[in-house]
């Protein structure tokens, strides 16, 4: 295989990135969803679910994010800065789940409710992270 | 807006330096109990273990102490044996799984201002042959026992708390070994043992042995299944081995002991953590048959723990006041009585042994102090029998748990971090 570097054409993920990026955003909503199962039973073990799924976002996550940086000093030039708002919305997604994962280490309810409202936050940028990440290709492309 | 936060940060700076020991606010019958709180983080602040160098702890004018064991395997509690004996359990149990990635960090932090010794689980006796304050004589009087911590003796009898079961050992006076196998009375809860620790005291008749049994969480954590059973005294029936549920909702009950005078059965209470610094304030009380103590839906007395859910205002209603408050975080984990031969300023009252804090800024306990009695009943301050734990940088030199008193007018202090037995003698004794 040949990789050809083509001015305003966007190379796509590189399959190990859109694999890492795959993470964030079911791993997150799987903690929403089991902050939600935990508000309506009380049962702590949705809570255990909630906190794993948060590290796991985080951890996978984080290596997007490393990649995405690494990435943005061999991108050309006109690309960087789409890459730097992508990467501006892993941080974002990162630093709020961060917070999150601090919030869910606290003990029995004390988690809530502010670990349901960063669980959503959290959602919503792994959302807008996803969503400019797996877009690259596509814009390239229409410039 | 920028000077206002700064300002903010200064207010916090403030506040924070207000931390200090719980003093005066927080001991007593009546203890100041702020508003629940918790930032991002929890607070913890391990002490490192530090060497004592030339110092030795710190006791009253004209008390002498000295070290007369050393190098044992996590010695918590000690029973005197009338032949003025001291049994030392030596153990440390527990080993509950992870559930979270918090339990891995915190396990962590938390071993580092531990010994690094492992648990003994065994007895080991203590002989001062010649009365001359020595104990020349060392033996392990049993062993392949799990994690035992309470110990009692009642006739020829001496019972142990194991982490999983209560047994007993028949016992000829100057015996320096067991004579066999330890005999079951009965099992213990034991499932996950986050609070491992099993309190021991036997009635003053010899036919009830009161077991401490902890809380499985802090504050439910681990799931309201895995709290059947936790957080109560038990009440065996010596004879059959049958038990009943004596009192509840104490959290971590880590010592029993009975009132000399008046027969009434008496613990320390580890209460909850990661509501702030001077919550919740670890106690004394006397153990009410059938008494209800808060956890976990409330503390001293009705003050509901918002982390507890489904909550239930029947129980807190219910939740009985503690006696005494000991001061957030300082980790009571021995008491015993004392004796008139203790000397006049020590003659009624209470020992009890402050293992320390891992999670408050300054660290609180570290240190034994006498709670003067009267009628029964705690009356007055609490003042500074043995301390010096802490060293001028914060480090701990020592950690206190069990303390037994010597009729002849000594205190047994084990530590667990220096794996050593203390003894302190009031003036005039050997």
């Amino acid at each position: 295989m040949v990789a050809i570097a083509t001015p305003g054409l966007a190379r796509p993920l590189h399959p190990f990135h859109a694999i890492l990026l795959a993470f964030p955003l079911p791993l997150f909503l799987g903690a929403l969803l089991s902050d939600l199962a935990y508000g309506a039973n009380y049962h702590q073990q949705w809570a255990n679910f909630a906190s794993w799924l948060i590290a796991g976002g985080l951890l996978m996550g984080g290596l997007a994010l490393l990649w995405a940086v690494v990435e943005l000093f061999l991108l050309p030039r006109p690309q960087r800065r789409w890459q730097g708002f992508y990467i501006l919305a892993l941080l974002a997604m990162w630093g709020v789940g961060f917070v999150n994962a601090l919030v869910h280490a606290k003990d029995a309810w004390a988690t809530m409710p502010e670990g349901l409202w960063l669980s959503i936050a959290t959602v919503l940028l792994a959302l807008l992270a996803s969503w400019m990440g797996y877009s690259r290709f596509e814009r390239g492309d229409v410039r | 807006m920028k000077r206002r936060s700064f300002a903010t940060g200064v207010a916090t700076l403030a506040l924070a330096a207000c931390n200090e020991e719980p003093g005066a606010t927080q001991m007593g019958q009546a203890p100041n109990l702020p508003e629940p709180r918790r930032g991002l983080l929890p607070d913890m602040t391990i002490p490192r273990p530090a060497g004592w160098g030339d110092d030795m702890p710190i006791v009253p004018q004209g008390y002498t102490i000295t070290a007369i064991a050393t190098d044992l395997r996590i010695p918590r509690q000690t029973l005197l044996l009338p032949n003025g004996d001291i049994l030392v359990a030596e153990g440390s149990g527990g080993g509950a799984p992870v559930l979270r990635p918090k339990d891995l960090i915190a396990g962590f932090i938390k071993s580092l201002g531990k010994s690094d010794v492992g648990g003994g689980n065994r007895l080991t006796l203590l002989r001062d042959a010649d009365g001359d304050g020595v104990y020349e004589i060392r033996r392990v009087f049993a062993e392949g026992l799990n994690a035992p911590y309470g110990l009692a003796l009642v006739g020829n009898t001496i019972y142990v708390a194991n982490q999983d079961a209560l047994v007993r050992f028949d016992y000829v006076e100057g015996a320096l070994e067991a004579a066999g196998p330890p005999q079951l009375v009965a099992r213990l809860p034991s499932a996950i043992n986050h609070h491992w620790t099993k309190a021991l005291t036997a009635s003053a008749d010899g036919r009830f042995l009161y077991v401490g049994i902890g809380s499985n969480s802090n504050i439910t954590e681990r799931g309201w299944p895995a709290e059947e059973n936790r957080a109560m005294v038990w009440e065996i029936d010596a004879a059959t081995g049958a038990h009943r549920p004596y009192a509840t909702g104490l959290r971590n009950p880590t010592a029993l002991t009975i009132h000399p005078d008046t027969g009434q059965l008496w613990a320390v209470v580890n209460e909850r953590d990661e509501i702030g610094p001077d919550l919740v304030p670890d106690y004394l009380t006397s153990v009410r048959e059938g008494g209800f103590y808060g956890w976990p839906y409330s503390y001293w007395g009705n003050h509901v723990d918002e982390r507890v859910r489904p909550q239930n205002p029947e129980r807190v209603a219910a939740a009985l006041t503690p006696d005494y408050s000991l001061g957030a975080h300082v980790a009571a984990l021995g008491v015993a009585f004392s004796t008139p031969a203790m000397g006049p300023a020590f003659a009624e009252g209470v020992f009890v042994g402050m293992h320390g804090s891992w999670n408050r800024t300054p660290p609180s306990g570290y240190k034994v102090v006498f709670v003067p009695f009267r009628d029964g009943r705690p009356a007055g301050e609490a003042v500074d029998f043995i301390s010096g734990f802490l060293d001028d940088e914060g480090n701990a030199r020592g950690r206190p748990v069990g303390v037994t008193v010597d009729p002849r007018g000594a205190l047994i202090l084990a530590d667990d971090l220096t794996n050593t037995i203390w003894r302190v003698t009031a003036p005039g004794l050997a």
